[in-house]
């Protein structure tokens, strides 16, 4: 397992590798260059010009460029961004990575459980009602216009109903004296849900392990006190209020994601359950007289979960996509609303800073699944 | 049926072999019509079984419609000023946007342009996107999955990392960075979606098919027989690729004609007029957020590139089912 995980990351650095080199070259086999963007000024005298191009290390040859270019990106410099200068891309990019992580994460999340257990229930009850309904509502919410939809959330919800803020990250009335800054709040709510998930997992894995079916029956409600004190202290540290209004900005970006997402994940279960009904072992299940909900659940769904879990990679790329309409719809501050923003300014650096991102966000979700598939299937395994 | 071909009697070899070749082939053409005629049939009964395939093929059907009816209304009773859906301007009402009448079914648009007429100039060239980049990922998925299946090795390995590389990229985001750097136009946005798709996810899933068909024995047969690798790549596998590559064909349209929905939308294509355009018009403008009541600035558009997209695909999986035939439902 080591030894593949190493591999893979070595194939990982190989392909930023590639990726870098593609979009070094792309930008290269443009008319101009970084500094014409700022030429552009007719007073501007050609030694001057000159001297800004020598600035920016563009009168050397291309292959010390590339090298240049190379030792900077590998050392975390992406230069300074034109649209929000003086600041650096990575200083841009990590403010709003932790930003996009939680939309896509979160929506993917759930749109895979949803998924899974609708596509569960319709593969086995065919021709019902419900298996018309919900394969053409998901399939039309996969294949919906998302801006359209999304702007229609907002519509329903922000406009109409005023339950929910319209976009953007925080509410500037609320925030107005707050002594802390918004990436601070942000990121003990980012902690605080991390210790939830990890305390969630080891009570789980604790519990099965410890093999009794009674003490596992204690989990949800274990860990659902350990989410309820999270939650006092987050509210009793000062910093609840703000975090609420964060809170509040979050709710309908990722339901929309999550809506738009979740029928690609029940769609394949269907068909996954539908392959899995029919073997052997499900009608010994069957036969010996389990309950139907048992053979569904721990027979033909587990099974089934195989070839799903292998599309989530799939899903995470589209909800990676996904968060970038979203993000730009809902101008939530994240990765893709940056990468919306400096291609509509032709801010290059920030565009190639946060494409490197974006491809780095879904090659560690390419590696996720697969460690996963190990886990969820005991006959993979990796040399 | 298939009939033998007619072998010349043994003492008759005073004919030409040329003439017999050609009338063989002629025969073998025939036959092989018939066969596929035959399996067409059959697939068409189970396809049109299914419900949600015959909805798919009406919307198609509707929308392939109102691409025909655009140059004919345009010829016949739309004038061009009047109604030209990127120029013209509506001189007959005071007000624009201006509400649905009898003389602009959906209403006009915030720049006095019929939306109607936007609405079926647009459905033409998402019509000829979608095909563009579906044929063009298909032509390119098929031969790469049947060259890597066939040869395996280097050329697999090859092929078959470049597909890991292109699924793990994020499509939308890469055309998004694409527009910031070239002026995109329909034939370049079809040319890198289909290229994308021929080389990404579909190659993967052709060369496992391809793989099932490399070890049956026609083909073993064939190479007995004497046939190239060319030979046996363009004949032999193929063919029996294409109705699994009709499947991701489908699959391919929806996503063309959302990338351009979304790319138009945001503003970064350089187009005359598309749904997604109308949408962005709408909304830099500033009309989404008066709700329903400029309904006919979002809705049409919205709702065809939703109906379009959806048709495609519940399309594709009602054909899943006619190629694949685990997933179909037993008649007992």
């Amino acid at each position: 397992m080591t030894g593949y995980l190493v591999r893979r990351a070595g194939q990982m650095v190989l392909t930023l590798f590639l990726i870098f080199t593609f979009a070094f070259f792309l930008v290269q086999a443009q008319p101009g260059d970084y500094a014409s963007f700022y030429a552009l000024d007719p007073d501007m005298p050609p030694e001057v010009k000159d001297q800004l191009r020598a600035s920016f290390g563009l009168d050397k040859p291309l292959w010390e460029q590339y090298l240049i270019h190379l030792k900077n990106t590998v050392t975390g410099n992406f230069g300074v961004s034109f649209g929000h200068f003086p600041r650096p891309v990575m200083d841009v990019l990590i403010e709003r990575v932790p930003r996009t992580a939680v939309l896509f994460l979160t929506a993917t999340v759930l749109s895979f459980y949803i998924g899974f257990f609708l596509g569960k229930a319709i593969a086995w009850r065919r021709g019902g009602v419900l298996e018309y309904t919900a394969t053409i509502s998901g399939a039309t919410l996969f294949t919906v216009f998302t801006p359209a939809f999304a702007l229609m959330m907002i519509w329903i919800f922000s406009f109409r109903l005023g339950w929910l803020p319209v976009g953007k990250f925080l509410d500037p009335l609320v925030w107005r004296h707050a002594e802390v800054t918004a990436n601070h709040v942000f990121g003990q709510m980012l902690l605080t849900a991390f210790l939830l998930t990890v305390f969630a997992f080891l009570a789980l894995w604790i519990l099965r392990k410890t093999g009794r079916v009674g003490l596992t029956r204690w989990a949800g409600p274990l860990i659902a006190v350990a989410a309820v004190v999270a939650l006092l202290l987050l509210s009793l540290s000062g910093i609840g209020g703000l975090a609420l209004d964060i809170l509040k900005h979050m709710i309908l970006p990722i339901a929309t994601l999550t809506l738009i997402s979740f029928a690609g994940t029940m769609l394949l279960t269907r068909n996954s359950m539908l392959e899995t009904v029919r073997e052997d072992y499900v009608m010994a299940a069957r036969a010996k007289g389990l309950p139907e909900k048992l053979v569904r659940d721990r027979h033909a769904a587990r099974n089934a979960l195989l070839p799903v879990v292998t599309s989530l990679v799939y899903s995470l790329i589209f909800a990676i996509d996904g968060s970038v309409i979203i993000e730009g719809v809902f101008s939530w501050p994240g990765t893709g609303l940056t990468l919306l923003q400096a291609v509509r300014t032709e801010d290059l650096p920030l565009v190639m800073g946060a494409m490197v991102f974006i491809g780095l966000f879904s090659l560690l979700a390419h590696l996720i699944v697969d460690v996963l598939y190990v886990y969820l299937d005991p006959r993979i395994r990796y040399q | 049926m298939i009939t033998p071909p007619n072998f010349p009697p043994p003492g008759s070899a005073s004919d030409p072999p040329v003439v017999e070749v050609g009338h063989s082939r002629l025969r073998l053409l025939i036959a092989r019509t018939r066969l596929a005629l035959h399996s067409f049939r059959a697939g068409w009964s189970i396809f049109m079984e299914s419900r949600i395939g015959v909805l798919s093929l009406v919307i198609i059907g509707v929308f392939a419609i109102m691409a025909v009816a655009h140059p004919i209304l345009m010829l016949t009773i739309w004038d061009a000023e009047t109604y030209d859906p990127v120029t013209g301007y509506a001189f007959d009402q005071v007000d624009q946007p201006s509400a649905p009448s009898w003389r602009h079914p959906l209403g006009t648009d915030p720049l006095g342009r019929d939306v109607l007429s936007q609405l079926l100039w647009s459905t033409r060239s998402e019509f000829v996107l979608g095909i563009t980049a579906a044929l063009v990922t298909v032509a390119i998925a098929t031969t790469v999955g049947a060259v890597s299946a066939y040869y395996g090795g280097l050329v697999d390995v090859f092929f078959m990392r470049l597909a890991d590389l292109i699924i793990a990229l994020p499509g939308i985001s890469l055309l998004i960075v694409l527009s910031a750097l070239f002026k995109l136009n329909l034939f370049y946005l079809a040319l890198v979606i289909g290229i994308l798709g021929g080389f990404g996810g579909t190659a993967i899933i052709l060369k496992s098919q391809a793989l099932s068909i490399k070890v049956k024995p026609y083909i073993e047969a064939a190479r007995v027989a004497g046939g190239g690798h060319f030979h046996i790549i363009f004949v032999h596998i193929i063919p029996n690729l294409l109705p699994l590559s009709l499947l991701y064909m489908m699959f391919t349209v929806t996503s063309a004609i959302f990338a351009e929905a979304v790319l138009s939308f945001l503003g970064l294509l350089d187009l005359r007029m598309s749904w997604g355009i109308m949408i962005h018009t709408a909304n830099t403008g500033g009309y989404l957020m008066g709700g329903t009541r400029y309904w006919w600035l979002v809705v049409p558009a919205g709702a065809s590139i939703t109906l379009l997209c959806s048709a495609f695909y519940l399309g594709g999986r009602a054909l899943d089912e006619v190629v694949n035939p685990r997933l179909r439902r037993r008649h007992d």
